[in-house]
């Protein structure tokens, strides 16, 4: 008893069991790559080798079916947890001079007087994907937008690391801390809502996400809502707007009530 | 003739260790995310426990209770001193090494990712090197197994390998092959990323890989099960193997069709053609097949032992069975299981229907119920028979014994029945908190209430397995005899050349791996712009 005996038509079991392998596959095949394809009336292919190419996951557009027109403009930043990870003197010496007109409404020590965001401290990938979709359009505001659209590539990186390297103060609008709502630390599972606190921080931090802590109520509020009708759109596949959409505006009243009144001193130190 | 009994003994305490700790977490999962436990607000310490629980249930504890029977096989079936017993050492300590390794960072927060470890999602490196050792550690015992199986049929040129070596042999092939999907995986993907050297990773093609492991996995889980089922329950019930070559048949079926159906685990996933989803879950509906060989092919073997004390008439043979045998309860606590998973399994399998269940407690109930359940009361079965021969000491308590089994079987139902049933509601799997109070959600709290109940009855029952255990470490010392598998109504004296050897099942395993898998890997692998930015855990 040998292999050679055994790798071979004349052993019956060999026959057999390749035999029943094979048939079976190549019937599925036939069903799974010609049969069903042509069997999806809302589907239409060129010919057969369109349709095995389809089944078979083959990227190409589908003969005769254009790409949807893209109404509005969608964030093409790339981040990586080592996005401007390491900072020269030199980059935060230059974005500190670039600051100088940021200050008027974000604040002389990156804490803002108005309800604009406070950038001190912030996580340096955060500002630098924001001002990337300012200058690109894919997201947009009256005030922000002109001042972002002539920043070059080096620039927006300087300012990104200059305002990371800033101490995190405390806010301008004293309130007592409150409890964390049930949407911050829970989320709520059957609607597909994460914790808040599973990327913002506090977990966990997701890249591109900003730590949120004393961060004006007003302006966050204006955020989610905006998520919410879509009509800011410059998260990465919809991660906000799947969440805000889903929120009631009870919880977003909460969430951002919340985090206004926590003491940013809070957010975990950056690695 | 069982030689290197410390080393058996060695791997089986590990595996009911780990066992007893997996368990624990599993019991505080299930309270601490029920109505009944008061939550406490930190759902990072809620995932840092299911990862312990999954990588240890579904990695260490099966895969030492594999090898730990496996070396039990070699040795009485084969009647031959196990070859390689300081190879067979440096494995059990791998696996040793290995799971340390895993189980600092999962402790420390820093590997989050739960036991499927899906990217982008990235864990701490260790993680991942811990399971690589364990893995590495198998393959010692996979290769083992080989040589001794080769080392027999030198002595015994042309005589029928023993069904429970040959079975065991399919199993470790299975396992050493499908191992290598995630093996691959690690390797090639995520252990690069996690040491830092590169930051994006390609996640579809990462679950196509890791697919390719996920199915026959837990087959591999189930080797022990069914060799159990073969070739100790008719021995100890006074039966015989109603066909030797059947139970052949169900192996070789499992080494050829469990292994390239995997992408049923992908059905959601976009990057992976509806062709080959066709296909995988073509082959998956022929899987049924080797089990439905064994379920009637064991009916058979129990009627005989039925029979031979007496039994008689159309179904009154069945109050004939030795039911006071421990045995014979866990066989039959393990098939009532097994069919109740197996027609859930039917829905997960097809894809129309496993879009209502994909992601919800039902998956998790499912699983429970075949592994847990039906599969792990055989590896107590299969620890109760042993024991004696390995320790040399006689475990009397029978009685402790059947009330183990008996709550180990009421206790899963009492979990998986509710947990299914909520899956089918709706609820999500792995979230670490559910708030009943929110109105959707409330008419679920007394399902889950009652899983969290049969949580505690399995923990109860898990104790007393490892009390028993550990009681009959120490019980009078009584010779229990040579170790005996059971013998077929017709003991074959001489089997064809495909039904004693694994080769040709091999190839077709292989053949079929390349038809079913080949082109999706290839076809991600090559095409650029699929990968996407690493999302570290606890990074800043
Ligand atoms: C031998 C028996 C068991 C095995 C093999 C086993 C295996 C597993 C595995 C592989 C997971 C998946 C982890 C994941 O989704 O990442 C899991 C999850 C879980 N297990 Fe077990 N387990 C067993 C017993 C138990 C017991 C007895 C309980 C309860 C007392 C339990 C409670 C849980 C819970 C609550 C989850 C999490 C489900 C979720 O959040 O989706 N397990 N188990
Ligand atoms: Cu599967």
């Amino acid at each position: 008893m040998s292999t050679r005996d055994l790798f071979t038509f004349r052993n019956s079991h060999f026959r057999t069991g390749v035999g029943i392998t094979a048939a079976i596959f190549v019937v599925t095949a036939i069903a799974g790559f010609i049969v069903l394809p042509f069997a999806q009336p809302w589907v239409q292919f060129a010919n057969i080798w369109d349709a095995i190419c389809s089944a078979a996951g083959v990227p190409q557009r589908a003969a005769g079916v254009t790409a949807p027109e893209q109404a509005k403009r969608l964030s093409g930043v790339v981040l990586t947890s080592n996005t401007l990870s390491r900072p020269s003197q030199e980059a935060i010496g230059r974005g500190a001079t670039l600051a100088q007109r940021c200050a008027i409404c974000h604040g002389p020590t990156g804490v803002s007087r108005a309800d604009s965001p406070n950038l001190a401290g912030q996580y340096a990938a955060v500002i630098y994907k924001e001002l990337h979709d300012f200058r690109s359009g894919a997201r947009t505001n009256a005030v922000m937008s002109p001042f972002a659209v002539n920043l070059t590539d080096q620039e927006i990186a300087d300012l990104s690391n200059y305002y990371a390297y800033l101490p995190r103060l405390p806010a301008y609008h004293p309130t007592p801390q409150l409890p964390k709502p049930n949407i911050v630390i829970y989320g709520a599972p059957m609607r597909g809502i994460a914790p808040c606190g599973s990327c913002h921080g506090s977990l966990d931090n997701k890249t591109g996400s900003p730590w949120l802590e004393g961060q004006s109520e007003a302006y966050m509020k204006a955020q989610l809502h905006a998520f919410a009708s879509g009509e800011r759109r410059n998260d990465i596949s919809q991660q906000m707007r799947n969440i805000a959409r889903a929120m009631t505006p009870q919880e977003i009243e909460q969430a951002a009530a919340y985090y206004a009144s926590q003491p940013p001193d809070v957010v975990k130190a950056v690695d | 003739m069982l030689v290197n009994r410390k080393l058996i003994l060695a791997h089986f305490w590990l595996a009911f260790a780990v066992f007893g700790i997996a368990l624990t977490l599993g019991a505080w999962q299930m309270f601490i995310r029920s109505p009944i436990g008061t939550w406490l607000s930190n759902p990072e310490l809620y995932y840092r426990s299911l990862t312990a629980h999954g990588t240890v249930m579904g990695y260490v504890f099966p895969t030492l209770v594999a090898m730990a029977f496996g070396y039990a096989i070699s040795e009485s079936a084969l009647q031959q001193r196990l070859v390689g017993v300081r190879w067979a050492w440096a494995g059990f300590w791998l696996i040793v090494a290995g799971s340390v390794m895993a189980v600092i960072p999962i402790a420390l927060g820093r590997a989050s990712v739960l036991y499927t470890f899906y990217p982008p999602l990235i864990g701490n490196v260790f993680y991942y090197l811990g399971v690589v050792l364990v893995v590495v550690g198998s393959w010692i015992w996979v290769a083992l197994m080989s040589v001794n199986l080769r080392v027999w049929r030198k002595a015994n040129p042309g005589a029928p390998v023993p069904l429970a070596m040959f079975a065991n042999v399919a199993g470790s092939y299975l396992w050493a092959w499908t191992a290598v999907g995630a093996a691959l995986e690690l390797l090639l993907q995520i252990i690069p990323v996690a040491a830092g050297l590169k930051a994006t990773i390609d996640a579809g093609l990462a679950r196509v890989f890791f697919s390719w492991t996920l199915h026959a996995i837990v087959y591999f889980w189930l080797m022990p099960t069914y060799i159990a089922y073969y070739t100790i329950v008719p021995r100890a019930i006074g039966g015989r193997v109603y066909s030797d070559s059947m139970a052949r048949i169900s192996f070789i079926l499992f080494l050829v069709v469990a292994m390239p159906i995997g992408m049923h685990h992908t059905f959601g996933d976009p990057q992976v053609g509806a062709g080959f989803k066709f296909i995988h879950s073509a082959f998956t509906a022929l899987v049924a097949l080797p089990t439905l060989l064994t379920v009637f092919t064991i009916c058979a073997s129990v009627e005989i032992a039925a029979r031979l004390r007496g039994g008689r008439g159309m179904f009154g043979w069945i109050g004939a069975l030795p039911w006071d045998n421990p045995m014979m309860l866990a066989l039959a606590f393990s098939f009532v299981m097994l069919g109740f998973g197996g027609a859930g399994g039917l829905i997960n399998m097809s894809y129309q229907l496993d879009a209502s269940i994909h992601n919800t407690q039902w998956i998790t109930g499912h699983f429970h119920l075949i592994f847990g359940g039906a599969i792990v009361i055989m590896y107590f079965a299969i620890a109760y028979d042993l024991w004696p021969h390995l320790t040399g000491r006689e475990l009397i308590d029978l009685r402790l014994m059947r009330t183990q089994l008996w709550l180990w079987f009421i206790g899963m139902i009492v979990t998986t029945f509710p947990w299914h049933w909520v899956g089918i509601l709706g609820m999500p799997r792995r979230m670490a908190y559910f708030d009943f109070g929110d109105p959707a959600i409330a008419p679920q709290a007394l399902s889950v209430t009652l899983s969290a109940i049969g949580g505690f009855i399995l923990l109860a029952s898990g104790i007393m397995f490892i009390v028993i255990l550990a009681r009959g470490m120490r019980a009078p010392q009584a010779d229990a005899g040579p170790y005996r598998f059971a013998l077929a109504v017709h003991q074959p004296t001489t089997v064809p050349v495909a039904l004693n050897t694994h080769a040709l099942w091999v190839a077709l395993m292989i053949g079929l791996t390349l038809t079913n898998y080949g082109y999706p890997i290839l076809n991600l692998a090559l095409s650029s712009g699929t990968s996407v930015p690493a999302v570290y855990v606890g990074a800043q």
